[in-house]
């Protein structure tokens, strides 16, 4: 597939698109990025704010050294530069939600700099899409307009936790390609135990920087959509996005730089009403910080701590297991699906339980809304069946039927199978008998077989297992039948 | 009891230990002298009933200990705290407007020493607008008028600032000693114009956690008292490193009352030629001259040395404070306490607010502050003035391979008239010219009364030290104060 099948079609010619994500990860850590208060989600209003969150007078910022370390592990997740110095800058700005008038992030001199991660495409191709740099800042509180008609409420819980901001260079060609890319990093990310990439909650927010051109001319100027909460959004302000500004450019109009607001009611994209942004941030070194010096010791000690990542695990998948890269990719993308997985694989067949977690498995977690970690079949009772089919005692079919009781009572398989009576039938003596039954039964049919129609193997193979209750041998009764019906 | 509000901390301790009279009396005589001394307004808050709480809970400590143990460095004194530190459950203003029933619901680090020290608090002293000043002329609660005058011109003059408060209840013996910060010289410039020690010790000596904040990078606290002996002791009981600031130093606490008498027989005294400077009043030239004739016959060799940048270090600090306090300042917004003027939206009300809550000399710099980090003048200015304070810090790190203090004037003039036309705020500014380098170096500073002009007001001279040498400050110091012999008081004592 040749990059000229992501070109738009427009009035004037094809059109490439072009995308850089700013994601913003909120930081796994028990207290925020500079002070002490707690960064549980969901208390009540104010209840997890300490003075210095709330710009009292006099009130300082420590680093929380957790979070440094966080961060760390997540630049080294993206195969990124670790600046062993950097600077916690202000940025400065009035809004409600922001008590000290002035956010502490970083500017000039990001704790990681350059890395990369792969992405993997539905239709089964990977491309590399840069990773410009990784800051860590505070988060601001939040702004309640419609708790009131005429005031604004603030909630400063989520004022100063640490957020890590993630730029990507502008490599991403298509709204396929920014799907993939933060699934890929919301992947890392959880792997690492970073962040937890809620886009619910609000623990990973998206700015999507769109422009269009011509293959070949130089960049366009892109627009800022903001915080995108949602892979299908992102996905639908992209399409819009792009076709609004291919619009303006063939009706002969140039495109603003400017910040835009995703409709998620309406899937579209509107310009920013208030003006904050067009803001002189006046950046300077944070006085009242130190500049982050990293021992490149701690570095190290936490690259050989970190965890299998999903790119790693993949391909031992693929090597070790001999599953194919997209049943691979599919098992890796959450950790503790790639946990389960391998705990029913253990000493089992690998790609036969593959095919059951990826089938059987997901659909009844989907089917019942639950996660893996609140599956109703343990890995253990998962292995169990998996077990019985291996040792035939139950054909995959009945297995389906296993299952689906599995799901409903949390039961082992065996207790099922018992409890049933559905152990599979290989006694060839008992098959034997079913099959001189149904042939006897079907004598035209069985002479039409004979006399050359082949296709009615398959009406004397349902026969059989109706009259065996499915429990018998599919194999032995092909075998058995073939023997027979050819006389 | 006549004569409590004339004692020397170091006298006090003794009477107090001896048990000549109790903390309880000797607050009781501070409490009295504060009402008859209202008229120099040194005060913003006066804490009359906590004062004398504490003061019966130190009289208690002591009896229970004895003479020796639970007893701290400061027990039983009675002191003024510059109202730009956060009191737990005392009105805080920062001198300002913007402030208007702020009561802190934490204590500054600095005053929780002193209270762990036994301290007693008096009250919250008056000071320059958000400690934005050099004559406490700007605070929102009025001026300070200095105890001295002029001789035979009741004229008020001004005590200096920011900390102007808290040296005229020193001077005028309604406080046994105080807290200041220092900025530019808000600790030294006042006990210059006001006849008492007051010394701003390292960057990082002190902990800014509860510190109203002006200028971060430049910021310390520091003690005011009528010797340096005093100094050296309040100083012990308000230093040391703090974790909640990150700007503290993890560096070990001296003795500093120990450290006093060391004299000065073999040191070596820098007398920088830049300070010297045009239109320098001719009393005051003699005066540094008398200071190195005085340490001369100590046994101390008076080397001249150059600080080349010393010109560049008063715009340098006009750059660099302002700029700070810009960003400092940003959170006075009438959101979440203080002064709020309402107004139809959000943009209204903070406008509203911050016209109606700060006063002209802190718009002023809070302006000049953004325009130095704003677009396209951030590098000519805000970091064109960082690299000229390395130059300037770099200049005394160079001087001090060769002395060990160096001795200037504090300021360059005595205390001048509260009514003095000043159309020009740069004219205000020079106040600071010998005191900015040693802030932006980060250096300890220390001034003491050496003698008084021909108006009979007195003068200053400023110790500067190495970085974290405070010791050698107040050696070199005591050793002035002894030569010196300065017992003139100010005709107007409570």
């Amino acid at each position: 597939m040749s990059a000229d099948t992501l070109l738009i079609e427009g009035s004037t010619g094809k059109w490439e698109l072009v995308l850089g994500l700013e994601v913003h990860a909120q930081v796994i850590s028990k207290s925020k990025l500079f002070s002490g208060a707690s960064t549980v989600f969901g208390a009540e209003p104010n209840a997890q704010v300490s003075f210095v969150d709330a710009g009292f007078p006099g009130m300082l910022p420590v680093i929380n050294e957790f979070c440094v370390e966080q961060a760390v592990k997540t630049g080294l997740g993206l195969n990124a530069q670790i600046n062993l110095r950097s600077v916690f800058d202000r940025k400065n700005y009035f809004y409600a939600d922001l008590p000290a008038g002035y956010q502490i992030s970083q500017y000039q001199q990001p704790i990681v700099g350059n890395g990369e991660i792969t992405i993997d495409l539905p239709d089964g191709r990977s491309r590399t899409v840069g990773i410009t740099r990784l800051h860590l800042e505070q988060d601001a509180g939040k702004s309640l307009h419609d708790q009131h008609p005429d005031k604004t409420y603030v909630d400063l819980n989520r004022s100063g936790v640490a957020l890590m901001e993630i730029v990507s260079e502008p490599d991403m060609r298509s709204a396929e390609e920014a799907a993939a890319y933060i699934r890929k990093l919301r992947s890392i990310l959880r792997y690492l135990g970073t962040c937890d990439g809620n886009m619910e909650e609000g623990s990973l927010r998206c700015d999507v920087n769109v422009s269009v051109r011509k293959p070949g001319d130089p960049l366009g100027t892109r627009c800022e959509i903001k915080n995108v909460n949602s892979v299908r959004f992102v996905m639908q302000a992209i399409e819009y996005e792009a076709n609004r500004q291919i619009e303006v450019i063939e009706e002969g109009g140039t495109i603003d730089q400017e910040t835009r607001l995703f409709d998620a009611n309406k899937g579209t994209t509107r310009p920013m009403r208030s003006k904050e942004h067009a803001h002189d941030y006046r950046y300077f070194p944070d006085p009242d910080l130190l500049p982050l010096m990293l021992d490149p010791g701690f570095v190290e000690r936490l690259r050989s701590g970190l965890p299998e990542l999903p790119d790693a695990r993949k391909s031992r998948y693929m090597q070790d297991f001999g599953l194919s890269p997209y049943d691979a990719g599919v098992l890796v993308a959450e950790k503790e699906t790639a946990l389960f997985y391998e705990t029913v694989a253990k000493n089992r067949d690998a790609k036969l339980t593959a095919n059951w977690v990826i089938s059987e498995l997901f659909g009844a977690l989907n089917r019942t809304g639950r996660t893996i970690e609140e599956s109703p079949v343990s890995a253990e009772n998962l292995g169990g069946l998996i077990d019985l089919i291996a040792d035939n005692t139950i054909s995959g079919r009945i297995a389906k039927d296993v299952f689906a009781e599995m799901v409903d009572t949390g039961k082992p398989a065996a207790a099922i199978v018992e409890a049933k009576g559905l152990r599979q039938v290989t006694d060839t003596g008992a098959i034997d008998a079913v099959i001189d039954q149904v042939m006897a039964a079907n004598e035209d049919k069985v002479a039409e077989y004979r006399s050359g129609k082949d296709k009615l193997f398959g009406f004397f193979v349902g026969q059989v297992m109706k009259s065996s209750g499915g429990k018998a041998n599919p194999a032995v009764v092909n075998e058995r039948l073939k023997a027979k019906l050819a006389g | 009891m006549a004569g409590l509000t004339t004692l020397s901390v170091a006298a006090a301790l003794r009477g107090l230990e001896s048990g000549e009279f109790s903390a309880v009396e000797l607050t009781q005589a501070h409490i009295d002298a504060m009402a008859a001394g209202r008229s120099l307004n040194a005060y913003i808050t006066e804490t009359p009933e906590h004062a004398l709480e504490r003061a019966a809970s130190s009289d208690a400590r002591r009896r229970k200990s004895g003479s020796k143990g639970e007893v701290g460095a400061m027990e039983g004194i009675p002191v003024a705290i510059k109202d730009l530190f956060c009191t737990e459950g005392t009105l805080t203003t920062a001198g300002s407007h913007i402030l208007d029933g702020f009561v802190p619901p934490y204590e500054s680090t600095v005053t929780a020493n002193l209270w762990r020290a036994g301290a007693v608090m008096l009250g919250k002293s008056n000071l320059d607008e958000f400690a934005m000043g050099s004559s406490n002329l700007t605070s929102y609660y009025g001026a300070v008028v200095n105890p001295w005058q002029r001789k035979g011109d009741p004229t008020p003059l001004v005590p200096g600032g920011s900390s102007g408060g808290s040296a005229a209840a020193v001077a005028g013996g309604i406080a046994m000693a105080a807290t200041g910060t220092d900025t530019g010289g808000s600790i030294r410039q006042p006990a210059s114009f006001c006849g008492i020690v007051g010394m701003k010790p390292t960057y990082g000596r002190c902990s800014r956690w509860g510190i109203v904040a002006f200028a971060s990078s430049l910021d310390q606290a520091g003690p005011f008292a009528r010797s340096v002996e005093d100094v050296a002791i309040m100083l012990g009981a308000m230093a040391g490193y703090d974790p909640k600031d990150s700007t503290s130093a993890d560096v070990p606490l001296p003795d500093f009352r120990a450290a006093v008498s060391g004299g000065v027989r073999g040191m070596k005294i820098g007398i920088p030629k830049e300070y010297r400077v045009d239109g320098m009043p001719a009393e005051i030239e003699k005066l540094w001259q008398q200071g190195r004739d005085w340490l001369k016959e100590e046994g101390a060799e008076i080397v001249d040395i150059s600080l080349p940048h010393t010109k560049y270090a008063l715009p340098t600090y006009y750059i660099i404070a302002p700029a700070e306090a810009s960003s400092n300042l940003a959170r006075y917004d009438g959101v979440r306490f203080g002064l709020r003027v309402d107004g139809k939206s959000l943009n209204d009300m903070y406008e509203l607010t911050r016209a109606a809550g700060f006063g002209a000399e802190v718009k002023r710099r809070v302006l000049i502050g953004t325009y130095v980090l704003s677009a396209g003048y951030y590098d000519a200015y805000y970091l064109k003035a960082q690299k000229l304070r390395a130059l300037i810090a770099r200049d005394f790190t160079e001087a001090f391979e060769r002395v060990d203090a160096i001795l200037t004037p504090t300021a360059p003039s005595a205390a001048f008239a509260a009514d003095a036309k000043m159309d020009d705020p740069i004219q205000m500014y020079l106040n600071d010219v010998f005191t900015v380098p040693v802030n932006l170096a980060g250096l300890p500073g220390l001034s003491l009364p050496a003698g008084l002009s021909a108006e009979g007001l007195p003068l200053g001279l400023q110790v500067i030290g190495r970085a974290f040498d405070e010791a050698t400050v107040l050696r070199v110091g005591r050793s002035i104060e002894r030569a010196a012999g300065f017992t003139a008081k100010p005709g107007v004592i409570a």
